[in-house]
């Protein structure tokens, strides 16, 4: 699979939507841990200077120096790979942005397996998790630049805590023309009655291949953008699934305490549901090229028509044995 | 301006406060809020610029109790100050209350922060000294640290950055009380020399005794924001000071909540016209 020329990755769409949003919004300010070029919060540094703050190596610095920034009623926007900003920092992203409730938004480029061949050490898994689990933070994860460009806007609107995760590399596009994000909104990506996708970031556009796959075998696949992970859309989600009765989740993440674990939580207490959750099964990545690691981790179009095979199998048996 | 003779007065009626505060609440840490009045007193009497009526007035100096765990004599100094009323202090602790036993900013107007995870405060006080220069506003910013709090990692990202950015409108004050939960801090981890480590950050650095409360005001009061450096104040304290078996008991007394009879007899200790500690400066060893 690859990436048509005109779209850009996620982490490139947000860079490029800060800068030029900067330029007319005094509050904005961003702070960068030495990773500027590869956050693209580079674009900011040049676009305003006088309001680009660099920390250096210090991430745990970066986020208090973020809160202080937001309680003189600035905008900040901490910028790092999304294992450092979750993990490195977390307790000063608990502390100082969760329980303050300050207006700071956490800025993760790189989420998950798919990270620019650094292995294990920089592969976020467990990011969303962390984001997931600190109470007053919403969790963002665009699908493609033309989302998070949107996502970048709302962030900037919604008053309090926002993390933001970003894709190293490009992904095909997904979203329609005219379409509009807002925070807590899931979008239909394709319509569908047998079973249902539940997705975000790169793996959106993964999983509307894998339901493009389904239909050629006559299986009609429902697939749900949930670019919101906190808070989730338990409307859209509930609805798709009264339709299908099966559940496929899809991150580019651990499968413990993210999307896959939201949505888990969501069917288990609303509407139980078989649900099989797609993503890094508890265990650390390792170098590779994208299309070997999507591969070798049971991410790719192909595990994803064989997870939509055992939801339905799941869902059938069980609705056979309701009938006995 | 306080006169010696009331600021002391107040000082000993802010450590009554704070002992039967802990007492009534059996919760608190006594030790590190004992050493810590005179600089807060000092604070909020004489040297922080604030709006009785307003809060959140914007020009207001920031204050950051980085060392959460002081609340109590936080609480206290509020109340001589007028800001607080007595009663709540009842509340410390308990459920529904505002008077948390690590501030929350949510639940009390005066608290610029929450805190009580170690180590942060700095950080959050180079954001507000960055914003003031950012937001064209001349509002000072003081952090109140531990000695032990030192051991962070984290202080020294902040005082490097605070360094770098030519913070001079930032003023951190380390309460070097020389003790810590489980022992002496030159014991369980030592952080000395605090001055050399400070100016080898870039800080400008005055010491001063932290439990004679007008050294100490003079020490927060030395002109700054011209310098292009951010200061520190080390203020040698006592753990327990002002209660003879408590300054003999050290770092037990981090979080440890006096008996009845115990209340009983610091009070007593308290109630007296009390002893001037001014004078020798106690170095770091």
């Amino acid at each position: 699979m690859s990436a048509t020329d005109d779209v850009v990755s996620t982490r490139e769409a947000f860079g490029k939507t800060l800068a030029s949003l900067a330029k007319e919004n005094a509050r904005i300010v961003a702070l960068d841990a030495d990773l500027a070029s590869s956050t693209r919060m580079s674009y900011f540094r040049d676009a305003v200077p006088e309001r680009f703050i660099q920390v250096g190596i210090a991430e745990q610095n970066m986020v208090g120096i973020a809160a202080g920034l937001a309680h003189t009623g600035l905008i900040p926007f901490c910028g790092s790979f999304a294992t450092f900003i979750s993990r490195r920092a977390c307790d000063q992203v608990a502390l100082l942005v969760g329980h303050t409730r300050l207006n700071v938004k956490l800025v993760g480029a790189y989420g998950g397996l798919v990270s620019g061949n650094n292995g294990a050490t920089h592969q976020a898994v467990e990011d969303i998790a962390i984001m997931r689990a600190i109470p007053n933070i919403v969790v963002l994860e665009p699908a493609d630049d033309i989302e998070m460009g949107m996502a970048v806007e709302a962030a900037i609107e919604y008053e309090g805590p926002v993390y933001l995760r970003c894709t190293r590399d490009p992904w095909p596009r997904v979203s329609p023309p005219g379409y509009r994000f807002r925070i807590g909104k899931a979008a239909c990506a394709a319509e569908g009655s047998d079973v249902t996708f539940v997705c975000s970031g790169m793996m959106v556009s993964q999983c509307i291949e894998a339901a493009e796959r389904l239909s050629c075998e006559g299986v009609s696949a429902e697939v749900i953008n949930c670019a919101t992970i906190k808070p989730l859309d338990a409307e859209m989600i509930l609805s798709s699934v009264r339709k299908t009765g099966a559940v496929v989740t899809a991150e580019n993440a651990s499968v413990i305490g993210g999307l896959g674990g939201a949505v888990a939580e969501l069917l288990g207490s609303e509407l139980p549901s078989p649900t099989v959750r797609v993503g890094l099964q508890d265990e650390y990545g390792e170098c590779g090229d994208n299309v070997s690691l999507l591969h070798k981790y049971g991410m790719d179009v192909e595990h994803l028509v064989e997870a939509a095979g055992k939801a339905m199998r799941l869902r059938d048996q069980r609705s056979g044995a309701k009938h006995r | 301006m306080l006169d010696r003779t009331d600021a002391e007065a107040i000082s000993r009626r802010v450590r009554r406060r704070i002992l039967s505060t802990i007492h009534s609440a059996g919760a608190g840490h006594a030790g590190g809020s004992l050493s810590s009045v005179e600089i807060l007193v000092a604070l909020y009497f004489d040297v922080l610029r604030l709006d009785a009526a307003n809060p959140k007035w914007p020009q207001r100096d920031r204050f950051i109790l980085s060392k959460g765990h002081a609340s109590s004599a936080l609480y206290s100094v509020l109340v001589e100050r007028g800001l607080m009323e007595s009663d709540l202090l009842r509340s410390f602790g308990r459920i529904d209350s505002e008077l948390q036993v690590h501030p929350d900013m949510h639940r009390l107007e005066w608290v610029e922060i929450s805190t009580g995870s170690l180590g942060q405060g700095l950080s959050v006080g180079v954001g507000t000294a960055l914003g003031a220069r950012l937001t064209g506003s001349d509002f000072a910013t003081y952090v109140l640290l531990g000695d032990g709090e030192c051991q962070e990692g984290q202080v020294w990202e902040a005082a490097m950055a605070a360094a770098h950015y030519r913070l001079d409108s930032l003023v951190a004050i380390v309460d070097s009380n020389q003790a810590q939960l489980t022992g002496r801090t030159s014991d369980v981890m030592d952080i000395c020399p605090l001055r050399d480590k400070w100016a080898a950050f870039g800080w400008d650095v005055v010491e001063a005794d932290g439990n004679d409360v007008i050294a100490i005001r003079q020490a927060l009061l030395v002109p700054r924001g011209s310098r292009g450096r951010p200061s520190v104040v080390i203020a040698h304290t006592t753990k327990g000071e002002g209660v003879s078996f408590m300054e003999a008991g050290g770092h037990t007394w981090h979080g440890r909540v006096p008996t009845a009879h115990e209340l009983d007899l610091a009070l007593a200790e308290l109630a007296d016209a009390g002893r001037s500690k001014g004078g020798e400066p106690r170095e770091c060893n």
